[in-house]
């Protein structure tokens, strides 16, 4: 397994050992709690880092494939029985082909035209959502509890929920890594620096940017449905919220676009950071801002984020954190 | 000799402007093309017609005997034609490997990337960037993006390579560094099609020159031809007759 003898493989294999075995100990729920959003978030930020990070397409709204997947995903399990494994696997698939088309279409616009347009999805689709009768319109769906049972009922459910999402953190890390070294990530990373080069060198360009969209769809779905499962309820605010879109691309940003452990340790540290923000008194109603303005000073002084800040203290660091 | 490329007839206006006017011409398989001109006279826009960039408003474009006419960049450099661009267009953050890489992926072969990642080094080697493989596009020297663009190129292993002023803004030792690697490059068979501006490199290193001048075909003919044709001199230097002695002092 000529996989095992890269460095990268083994830290994205500790993180997930500790994510399954620190909350276990002690069954420390509320730490599970905490650690399930940051896997979330890492998941999200992953994700979007390909076809941010690698292709260089700034997608605002890619909070709609958590969404779309989450509706599927309790829509399928409520009104068809289905359960939560080939539910969510089902949402993921389906969320996918829909990005395929989407991208296929926005993904002529370049530049600030294809983030508005990524925002236009997300708003059209919550729009639909909204007056789409089989799921609830704008009222949404609720989950029976009895839903839970299959699982061991709602205790143990919500711990199959957190390693499930641990799990697809792993997927997600492993696939932007995957993606990264591969012949496919070359030509997003070429795209991403100079489209028109890379046109001009052989590069199938439309095909690759759909094909990035549409996967950067998967994940992020998969984790929609779980999610929300998990709080058995689903209504367009929360599913199509463009804030977590945002807070997907700052953590991307903090951690360094474009690497694969950047997003996961910035996520890692946003979701600290606002554990703490949202629950100091002085700053609780500031949130956003605060990411507004760490957005703002990541972007005008250390473009390169974390990551960028660190390979250039240690550049001998590029071979083992990607 | 079969023709490799053929223009037929090709014209292309921006708004108001003619910048191709119904030019034809062809390169013969195994040859080096010269295409020569004053500044606009639309050089560069006839490299973005044949590989794609821009397509023609009439015309056609044949290249191994198939019709290439305004079919995407990335179609034609798959069949084996290659270029590199006037203001040189490296990926930056990306290393000097990867950058070839890239062109030896997706480029005529389709190579797997273990497989680019060989003929991106053997591209490398010729253009003599071997040494500097590991480094950034970014931290390159003029002269080094130059290579690189080339070497990128070359790593698609292509059959037509259109070269866009390759030689503009290097030094003369760079400039015989690279002539001597552009006549290695055609002694492994690629034709190539060159814009230049350094009249000496073109006339020495071209078996035929075009000369272009607002967009429509001046001259065209061997390289000693050309030179000596006096409209090829006007368009250039401007009215000999202006130079007569006779017309000496007179305002």
């Amino acid at each position: 397994m000529t996989v095992l003898r890269r460095p990268f493989v083994w830290v994205i294999g500790a993180v997930l050992l500790a994510f399954v075995l620190v909350p276990a100990y002690g069954n420390n729920v509320e730490l599970r709690e905490n650690l399930l959003l940051a896997a979330l978030y890492i998941t999200l930020a992953s994700s979007l880092n390909m076809i941010l990070g690698y292709a260089g397409y700034v997608n605002f709204g890619s909070i709609v494939f958590f969404g779309l997947g989450g509706y599927l995903c309790v829509w399928l399990m409520s009104a068809h029985g289905w359960s939560l494994f080939v539910a969510t696997l089902a949402a993921g698939v389906t969320v996918s082909a829909l990005a395929l088309l989407f991208g296929l279409g926005i993904l002529r616009l370049r530049g600030a035209y294809f983030a508005l347009a990524t925002i236009g999805v997300n708003e059209a689709v919550m729009a639909f959502v909204a007056n789409f009768e089989p799921w609830g319109g704008s009222s949404g769906i609720y989950l029976s509890p009895e839903l839970f049972q299959p699982l061991g009922g709602p205790a143990r459910a919500l711990w199959t929920i957190y390693y499930l999402m641990v799990g697809v953190m792993g997927l997600s890390l492993y696939l932007s890594y995957a993606v990264k070294r591969s012949k496919f990530g070359l030509a997003l990373r070429a795209i991403g620096q100079n489209e028109d080069a890379a046109a001009a060198l052989g590069v199938v360009t439309p095909r690759y940017k759909a094909a990035v969209y549409s996967l950067s769809a998967f994940l992020p779905a998969v984790a929609g449905g779980l999610y929300f499962f998990k709080s058995a309820f689903i209504q367009p605010p929360d599913a199509f919220d463009l804030q977590l879109s945002t807070e997907a691309i700052v953590i991307a940003m903090l951690g360094g676009q474009g690497t694969v452990a950047g997003p996961a340790i910035g996520a890692f540290l946003y979701e600290q950071l606002r554990g703490w923000l949202l629950t100091s008194p002085a700053f609780s109603h500031f949130q956003l801002v605060i990411a507004g303005t760490l957005l703002l000073a990541i972007v005008l002084f250390a473009p390169g984020g974390l990551m960028g800040w660190l390979y250039r203290r240690w550049p001998g660091l590029r071979r083992i954190l990607e | 000799m079969s023709a490799l490329l053929e223009v037929e007839d090709v014209s292309r206006r921006f708004g108001g402007v003619q910048a191709v006017r119904a030019l034809s011409f062809s390169l013969a398989e195994g040859s080096i093309l010269g295409l020569i001109g004053p500044n606009g006279a639309g050089k560069s826009t006839v490299f973005n017609l044949i590989d794609g960039v821009i397509a023609p408003d009439q015309g056609k474009i044949s290249f191994q005997g198939a019709d290439i006419t305004a079919q995407p960049p990335y179609r034609i450099a798959r069949l084996g034609l290659a270029r590199t661009h006037q203001i040189v267009q490296p990926f930056m953050t990306m290393s000097v490997l990867e950058n070839c890489t890239v062109g030896a992926c997706f480029g005529r072969e389709n190579l797997r990337l273990e497989h680019g990642r060989q003929a991106a080094r053997e591209a490398l080697l010729q253009v003599g960037l071997d040494d500097r493989s590991e480094m950034l596009a970014s931290q390159l020297t003029i002269a080094g993006k130059k290579r690189l663009e080339l070497a990128r190129a070359l790593a698609a292993r292509p059959t037509l390579l259109l070269l866009d002023e390759v030689l503009a803004g290097l030094n003369a030792t760079e400039v015989e560094h690279m002539i001597a690697i552009i006549r290695a490059i055609r002694s492994r068979g690629v034709s190539i099609l060159m814009i230049e501006h350094l009249m000496q490199a073109i006339m020495t290193l071209s078996d035929r020159v075009v000369v272009l001048a607002s967009g429509a075909k001046l001259a065209e003919g061997l390289p000693a031809e050309v030179a000596a044709d006096p409209a090829v001199i006007e368009a250039y230097l401007g009215d000999p007759g202006l130079a007569d002695p006779r017309h000496a002092g007179q305002p």
